[in-house]
């Protein structure tokens, strides 16, 4: 796999004391009688792209449908701006500048694209047409595709829609599940190069991951879930060198 | 890929043994194909058409009169028509819609200019709908008495039923089979408030003050089931529904100290008294008929202004996918409350113009048959569609009507419930569909989605 995002900046990048946006403290989640999460902290700084890594079931979703507010944690807090935010549901979550592109992507099948993105201005009266314009030019293939209906796109489309449809909300931070999954590996490094680039135009990233190469290629810091705890994290260069990460996650030598 | 390029071994294979397993699954029986399935579908009711409408077992032996329905003229005047049918929705449906084709070009001349007209020019728009509203309002003075009583009492009461309904399912998609529960709600708080109740009201009211009480009971009723329910969906929000509404079903019917019981409530009918003007309602139904189109009239008005407002979007996007909807900051409990309890007041508006017009009522008036008729009507029109649904109300209520003339009063049901199955088979949709639904049904036909508009949309299954 070559590097294509070689817009790597200075590597102290990775410990930037900009100020955290979103901070969650110890987090517990249970399913049931099933613990999810046991104690999670990770903080995400202004303009930082953060990588979520970790095996199937290993809480990376849980712990992103905590931040946006879709569970609510039996302990510990969820902090946005050092202000609680833990137990808002996630549809309010959506005015304090969190956008959440679900796993799965979502997008509203018998909606227009065009539709699909008016939706993601819903919070506002009216929809921001340079919001339109910014999504159109990040996504030219929506632009081509404006009256198309989002069950007919592709999977790549699909969440080149709910990532635009996300970004109509005008969020600080941009929470993504798995933009990866079920994609062609072109069509990923597409869209993890746009990711980028709304990145570099002022949005914090948090991002959940399969594909661990990939996003710490991009990220600047990540963390590894085992089992509902962060076995390790660091920035994305030293995750990404680091011999335990690259033998379990990036398929090198024995696991 | 051509099949003349198989090795001679497999060629050999193919012509000794018997086909391979995935051949035989491949292979299409002629009766599986969707033409001949229809065929199948129609002449089944074809058969029951000659059972239902011959020779009655009760009144002559059961075997000779089912004999008789087989061997009389009856079986193949129904196998006929069924086949008909197909023949020309199968075979003919080129020919018709090119036929169709043609009028639409050929008319689309004055049609084009007609449809420029109504784009640019506002004062035809509202004088084409202030014609249509007064021929509503002042075309059934025409009428028999009969018709009259018929388009009143069920018509009317049935349209505004159809389009309060038709928030709950057709727009934001929540599958209520109770709907008549609010429908008597309304009804019983008409009758309490007026005082025919063994149980007296702390006011006597007239009729027309109970309908905010009885929209605000409905509201409350609405919301109180709807709370703890939303969060179902589709088979699940149905069959609670289906048990709330037996609930006030066998409450009207059993608490005989509040309710009367089976015996039935007598209600006044409506009046005016200012003072300087009174008025009261007697047998003649027209001027029930116009206090009707008055609620119907302002009901659409506001539904019409949700539709297309912030609510109706968010009503669309959770009937979508709820996930995404709540994920762009839609509050899905709030609105889906709201469409509920929306419904439940439309149906409690109608309660109280029903039992105020009919003036006795018993809780059979109520029975769950209603919800489901309602539900067809809704189906029938067009999901989501107002002057669909409209129709689909107005049509389905008067054909059994129609029919008495025609064939046996008691068969009436049978022919809507035909109608309806080969309408499903040929016009899900519904006659006057939304814009939105034709999409799902085309969607659904190409695999993407479902055809169940109450069902989860697809790929957000977990």
């Amino acid at each position: 796999m070559s590097g294509t995002t070689q817009s790597r900046k200075a590597p102290e990048r990775g410990e930037s004391t900009s100020p955290v946006v979103l901070e969650l403290r110890d987090l517990h989640v249970f399913y049931g009688a099933i613990e999810a999460l046991k104690g999670i902290n990770l903080t995400v700084r202004r303009g930082e792209v953060v990588a979520l890594l970790g095996a199937n079931g290993a809480g990376k979703s849980t712990t992103l449908r905590t931040a946006s507010g879709m569970i609510a944690p039996r302990e510990g807090q969820v902090l946005l701006h050092g202000e609680r935010v833990d137990g808002i549901k996630s549809h309010d979550l959506v005015r304090f500048g969190i956008g959440h592109v679900p796993e799965g992507r979502g997008v509203f099948p018998r909606m227009t694209v065009r539709e699909n993105l008016q939706m993601g201005a819903y919070r506002f009266k009216s929809v921001d047409k340079d919001d339109l314009d910014r999504v159109f030019t990040l996504f030219p293939r929506l632009g081509e595709r404006k009256s198309q209906l989002g069950g007919t796109l592709s999977g790549g489309e699909q969440q080149m829609l709910a990532i635009g449809r996300a970004l109509m909300g005008k969020p600080e931070v941009l929470l993504l599940d798995e933009p990866s999954m079920g994609l062609a590996p072109l069509i990923v490094q597409q869209i993890f190069e746009i990711i980028k680039e709304i990145n570099e135009q002022g949005t914090t990233v948090l991002l959940v991951e399969q594909n661990a190469s990939q996003a710490l290629r991009m990220a600047d810091r990540g963390y590894v879930l085992e089992t509902g705890s962060v076995a390790m994290e660091g920035g994305a260069a030293e995750l990404l060198s680091d011999p335990r990460v690259r033998a379990a996650y990036l398929g090198e030598g024995a696991a | 890929m051509s099949m003349k390029t198989s090795t001679p071994a497999e060629s050999s294979r193919n012509e000794s043994m018997a086909p391979s397993a995935a051949a035989r699954l491949r292979k299409v029986h002629w009766y599986q194909e969707p033409r001949w399935r229809r065929l199948g579908a129609l002449l089944a009711l074809a058969v029951t058409f000659t059972l239902m409408t011959g020779e009655e077992g009760t009144t002559r032996d059961l075997f000779l009169a089912l004999r008789e329905d087989f061997t009389g003229p009856g079986l193949w005047l129904w196998v006929g028509i069924a086949v008909l049918v197909w023949v020309v929705r199968e075979f003919l449906s080129d020919q018709a819609s090119g036929a169709a084709k043609w009028t639409k070009r050929t008319a689309s001349g004055p049609f084009a200019a007609v449809r420029e007209a109504w784009g640019s020019n506002a004062s035809l728009r509202v004088g084409v709908l202030l014609a249509g509203l007064a021929l509503a309002v002042f075309g059934p003075l025409g009428l028999e008495r009969y018709w009259q009583q018929v388009l009143v009492d069920q018509i009317a009461i049935f349209v505004l039923l159809t389009i309060g309904l038709n928030v709950v399912i057709g727009w934001a998609g929540l599958l209520d089979l109770g709907f008549i529960a609010f429908f008597a709600i309304g009804a019983y708080s008409a009758a309490y408030w007026t005082g025919a109740l063994p149980v007296q009201p702390p006011v006597v009211l007239n009729n027309f003050l109970v309908i905010p009480i009885a929209v605000a009971t409905c509201l409350v009723a609405g919301v109180l089931l709807g709370a703890p329910v939303l969060r179902l969906r589709g088979d699940y929000l149905a069959i609670v529904t289906l048990g709330f509404h037996e609930i006030v079903y066998l409450m009207a019917k059993n608490a005989e100290s509040v309710t009367e019981g089976v015996r039935g409530v007598k209600v006044e009918r409506f009046s005016i008294d200012l003072g300087f003007f009174s008025y009261e309602w007697k047998l003649d139904p027209m001027p029930y008929y116009w206090v009707l189109i008055g609620f119907t009239v302002l009901a659409l008005f506001l539904f019409l202004r949700l539709e297309h407002s912030k609510v109706g979007r968010a009503w669309t996007a959770i009937r979508e996918d709820e996930v995404a909807a709540a994920a762009t900051g839609v509050n899905t409990v709030r609105y889906k409350l709201m469409a509920f309890a929306i419904g439940a007041s439309t149906s409690g508006v109608a309660g109280v113009a029903y039992a105020s017009k009919v003036g006795y009522f018993n809780p059979e008036n109520f029975a769950i048959l209603l919800s489901i008729l309602v539900l067809a009507y809704v189906v029938f029109g067009g999901m989501g569609s107002i002057p669909g649904v409209i129709f689909g109300a107005a049509f389905l209520v008067w054909l059994p009507e129609a029919l008495r003339e025609w064939v046996d009063p008691k068969d009436r049901y049978m022919y809507l419930g035909a109608l309806l199955v080969v309408m499903m088979i040929y016009r899900p949709q519904g006659v006057l569909p939304s814009r939105r639904r034709k999409r799902e049904l085309e969607m659904a036909e190409a695999g993407i989605g479902g055809a169940d508009a109450t069902g989860p949309a697809e790929g957000r299954q977990q």
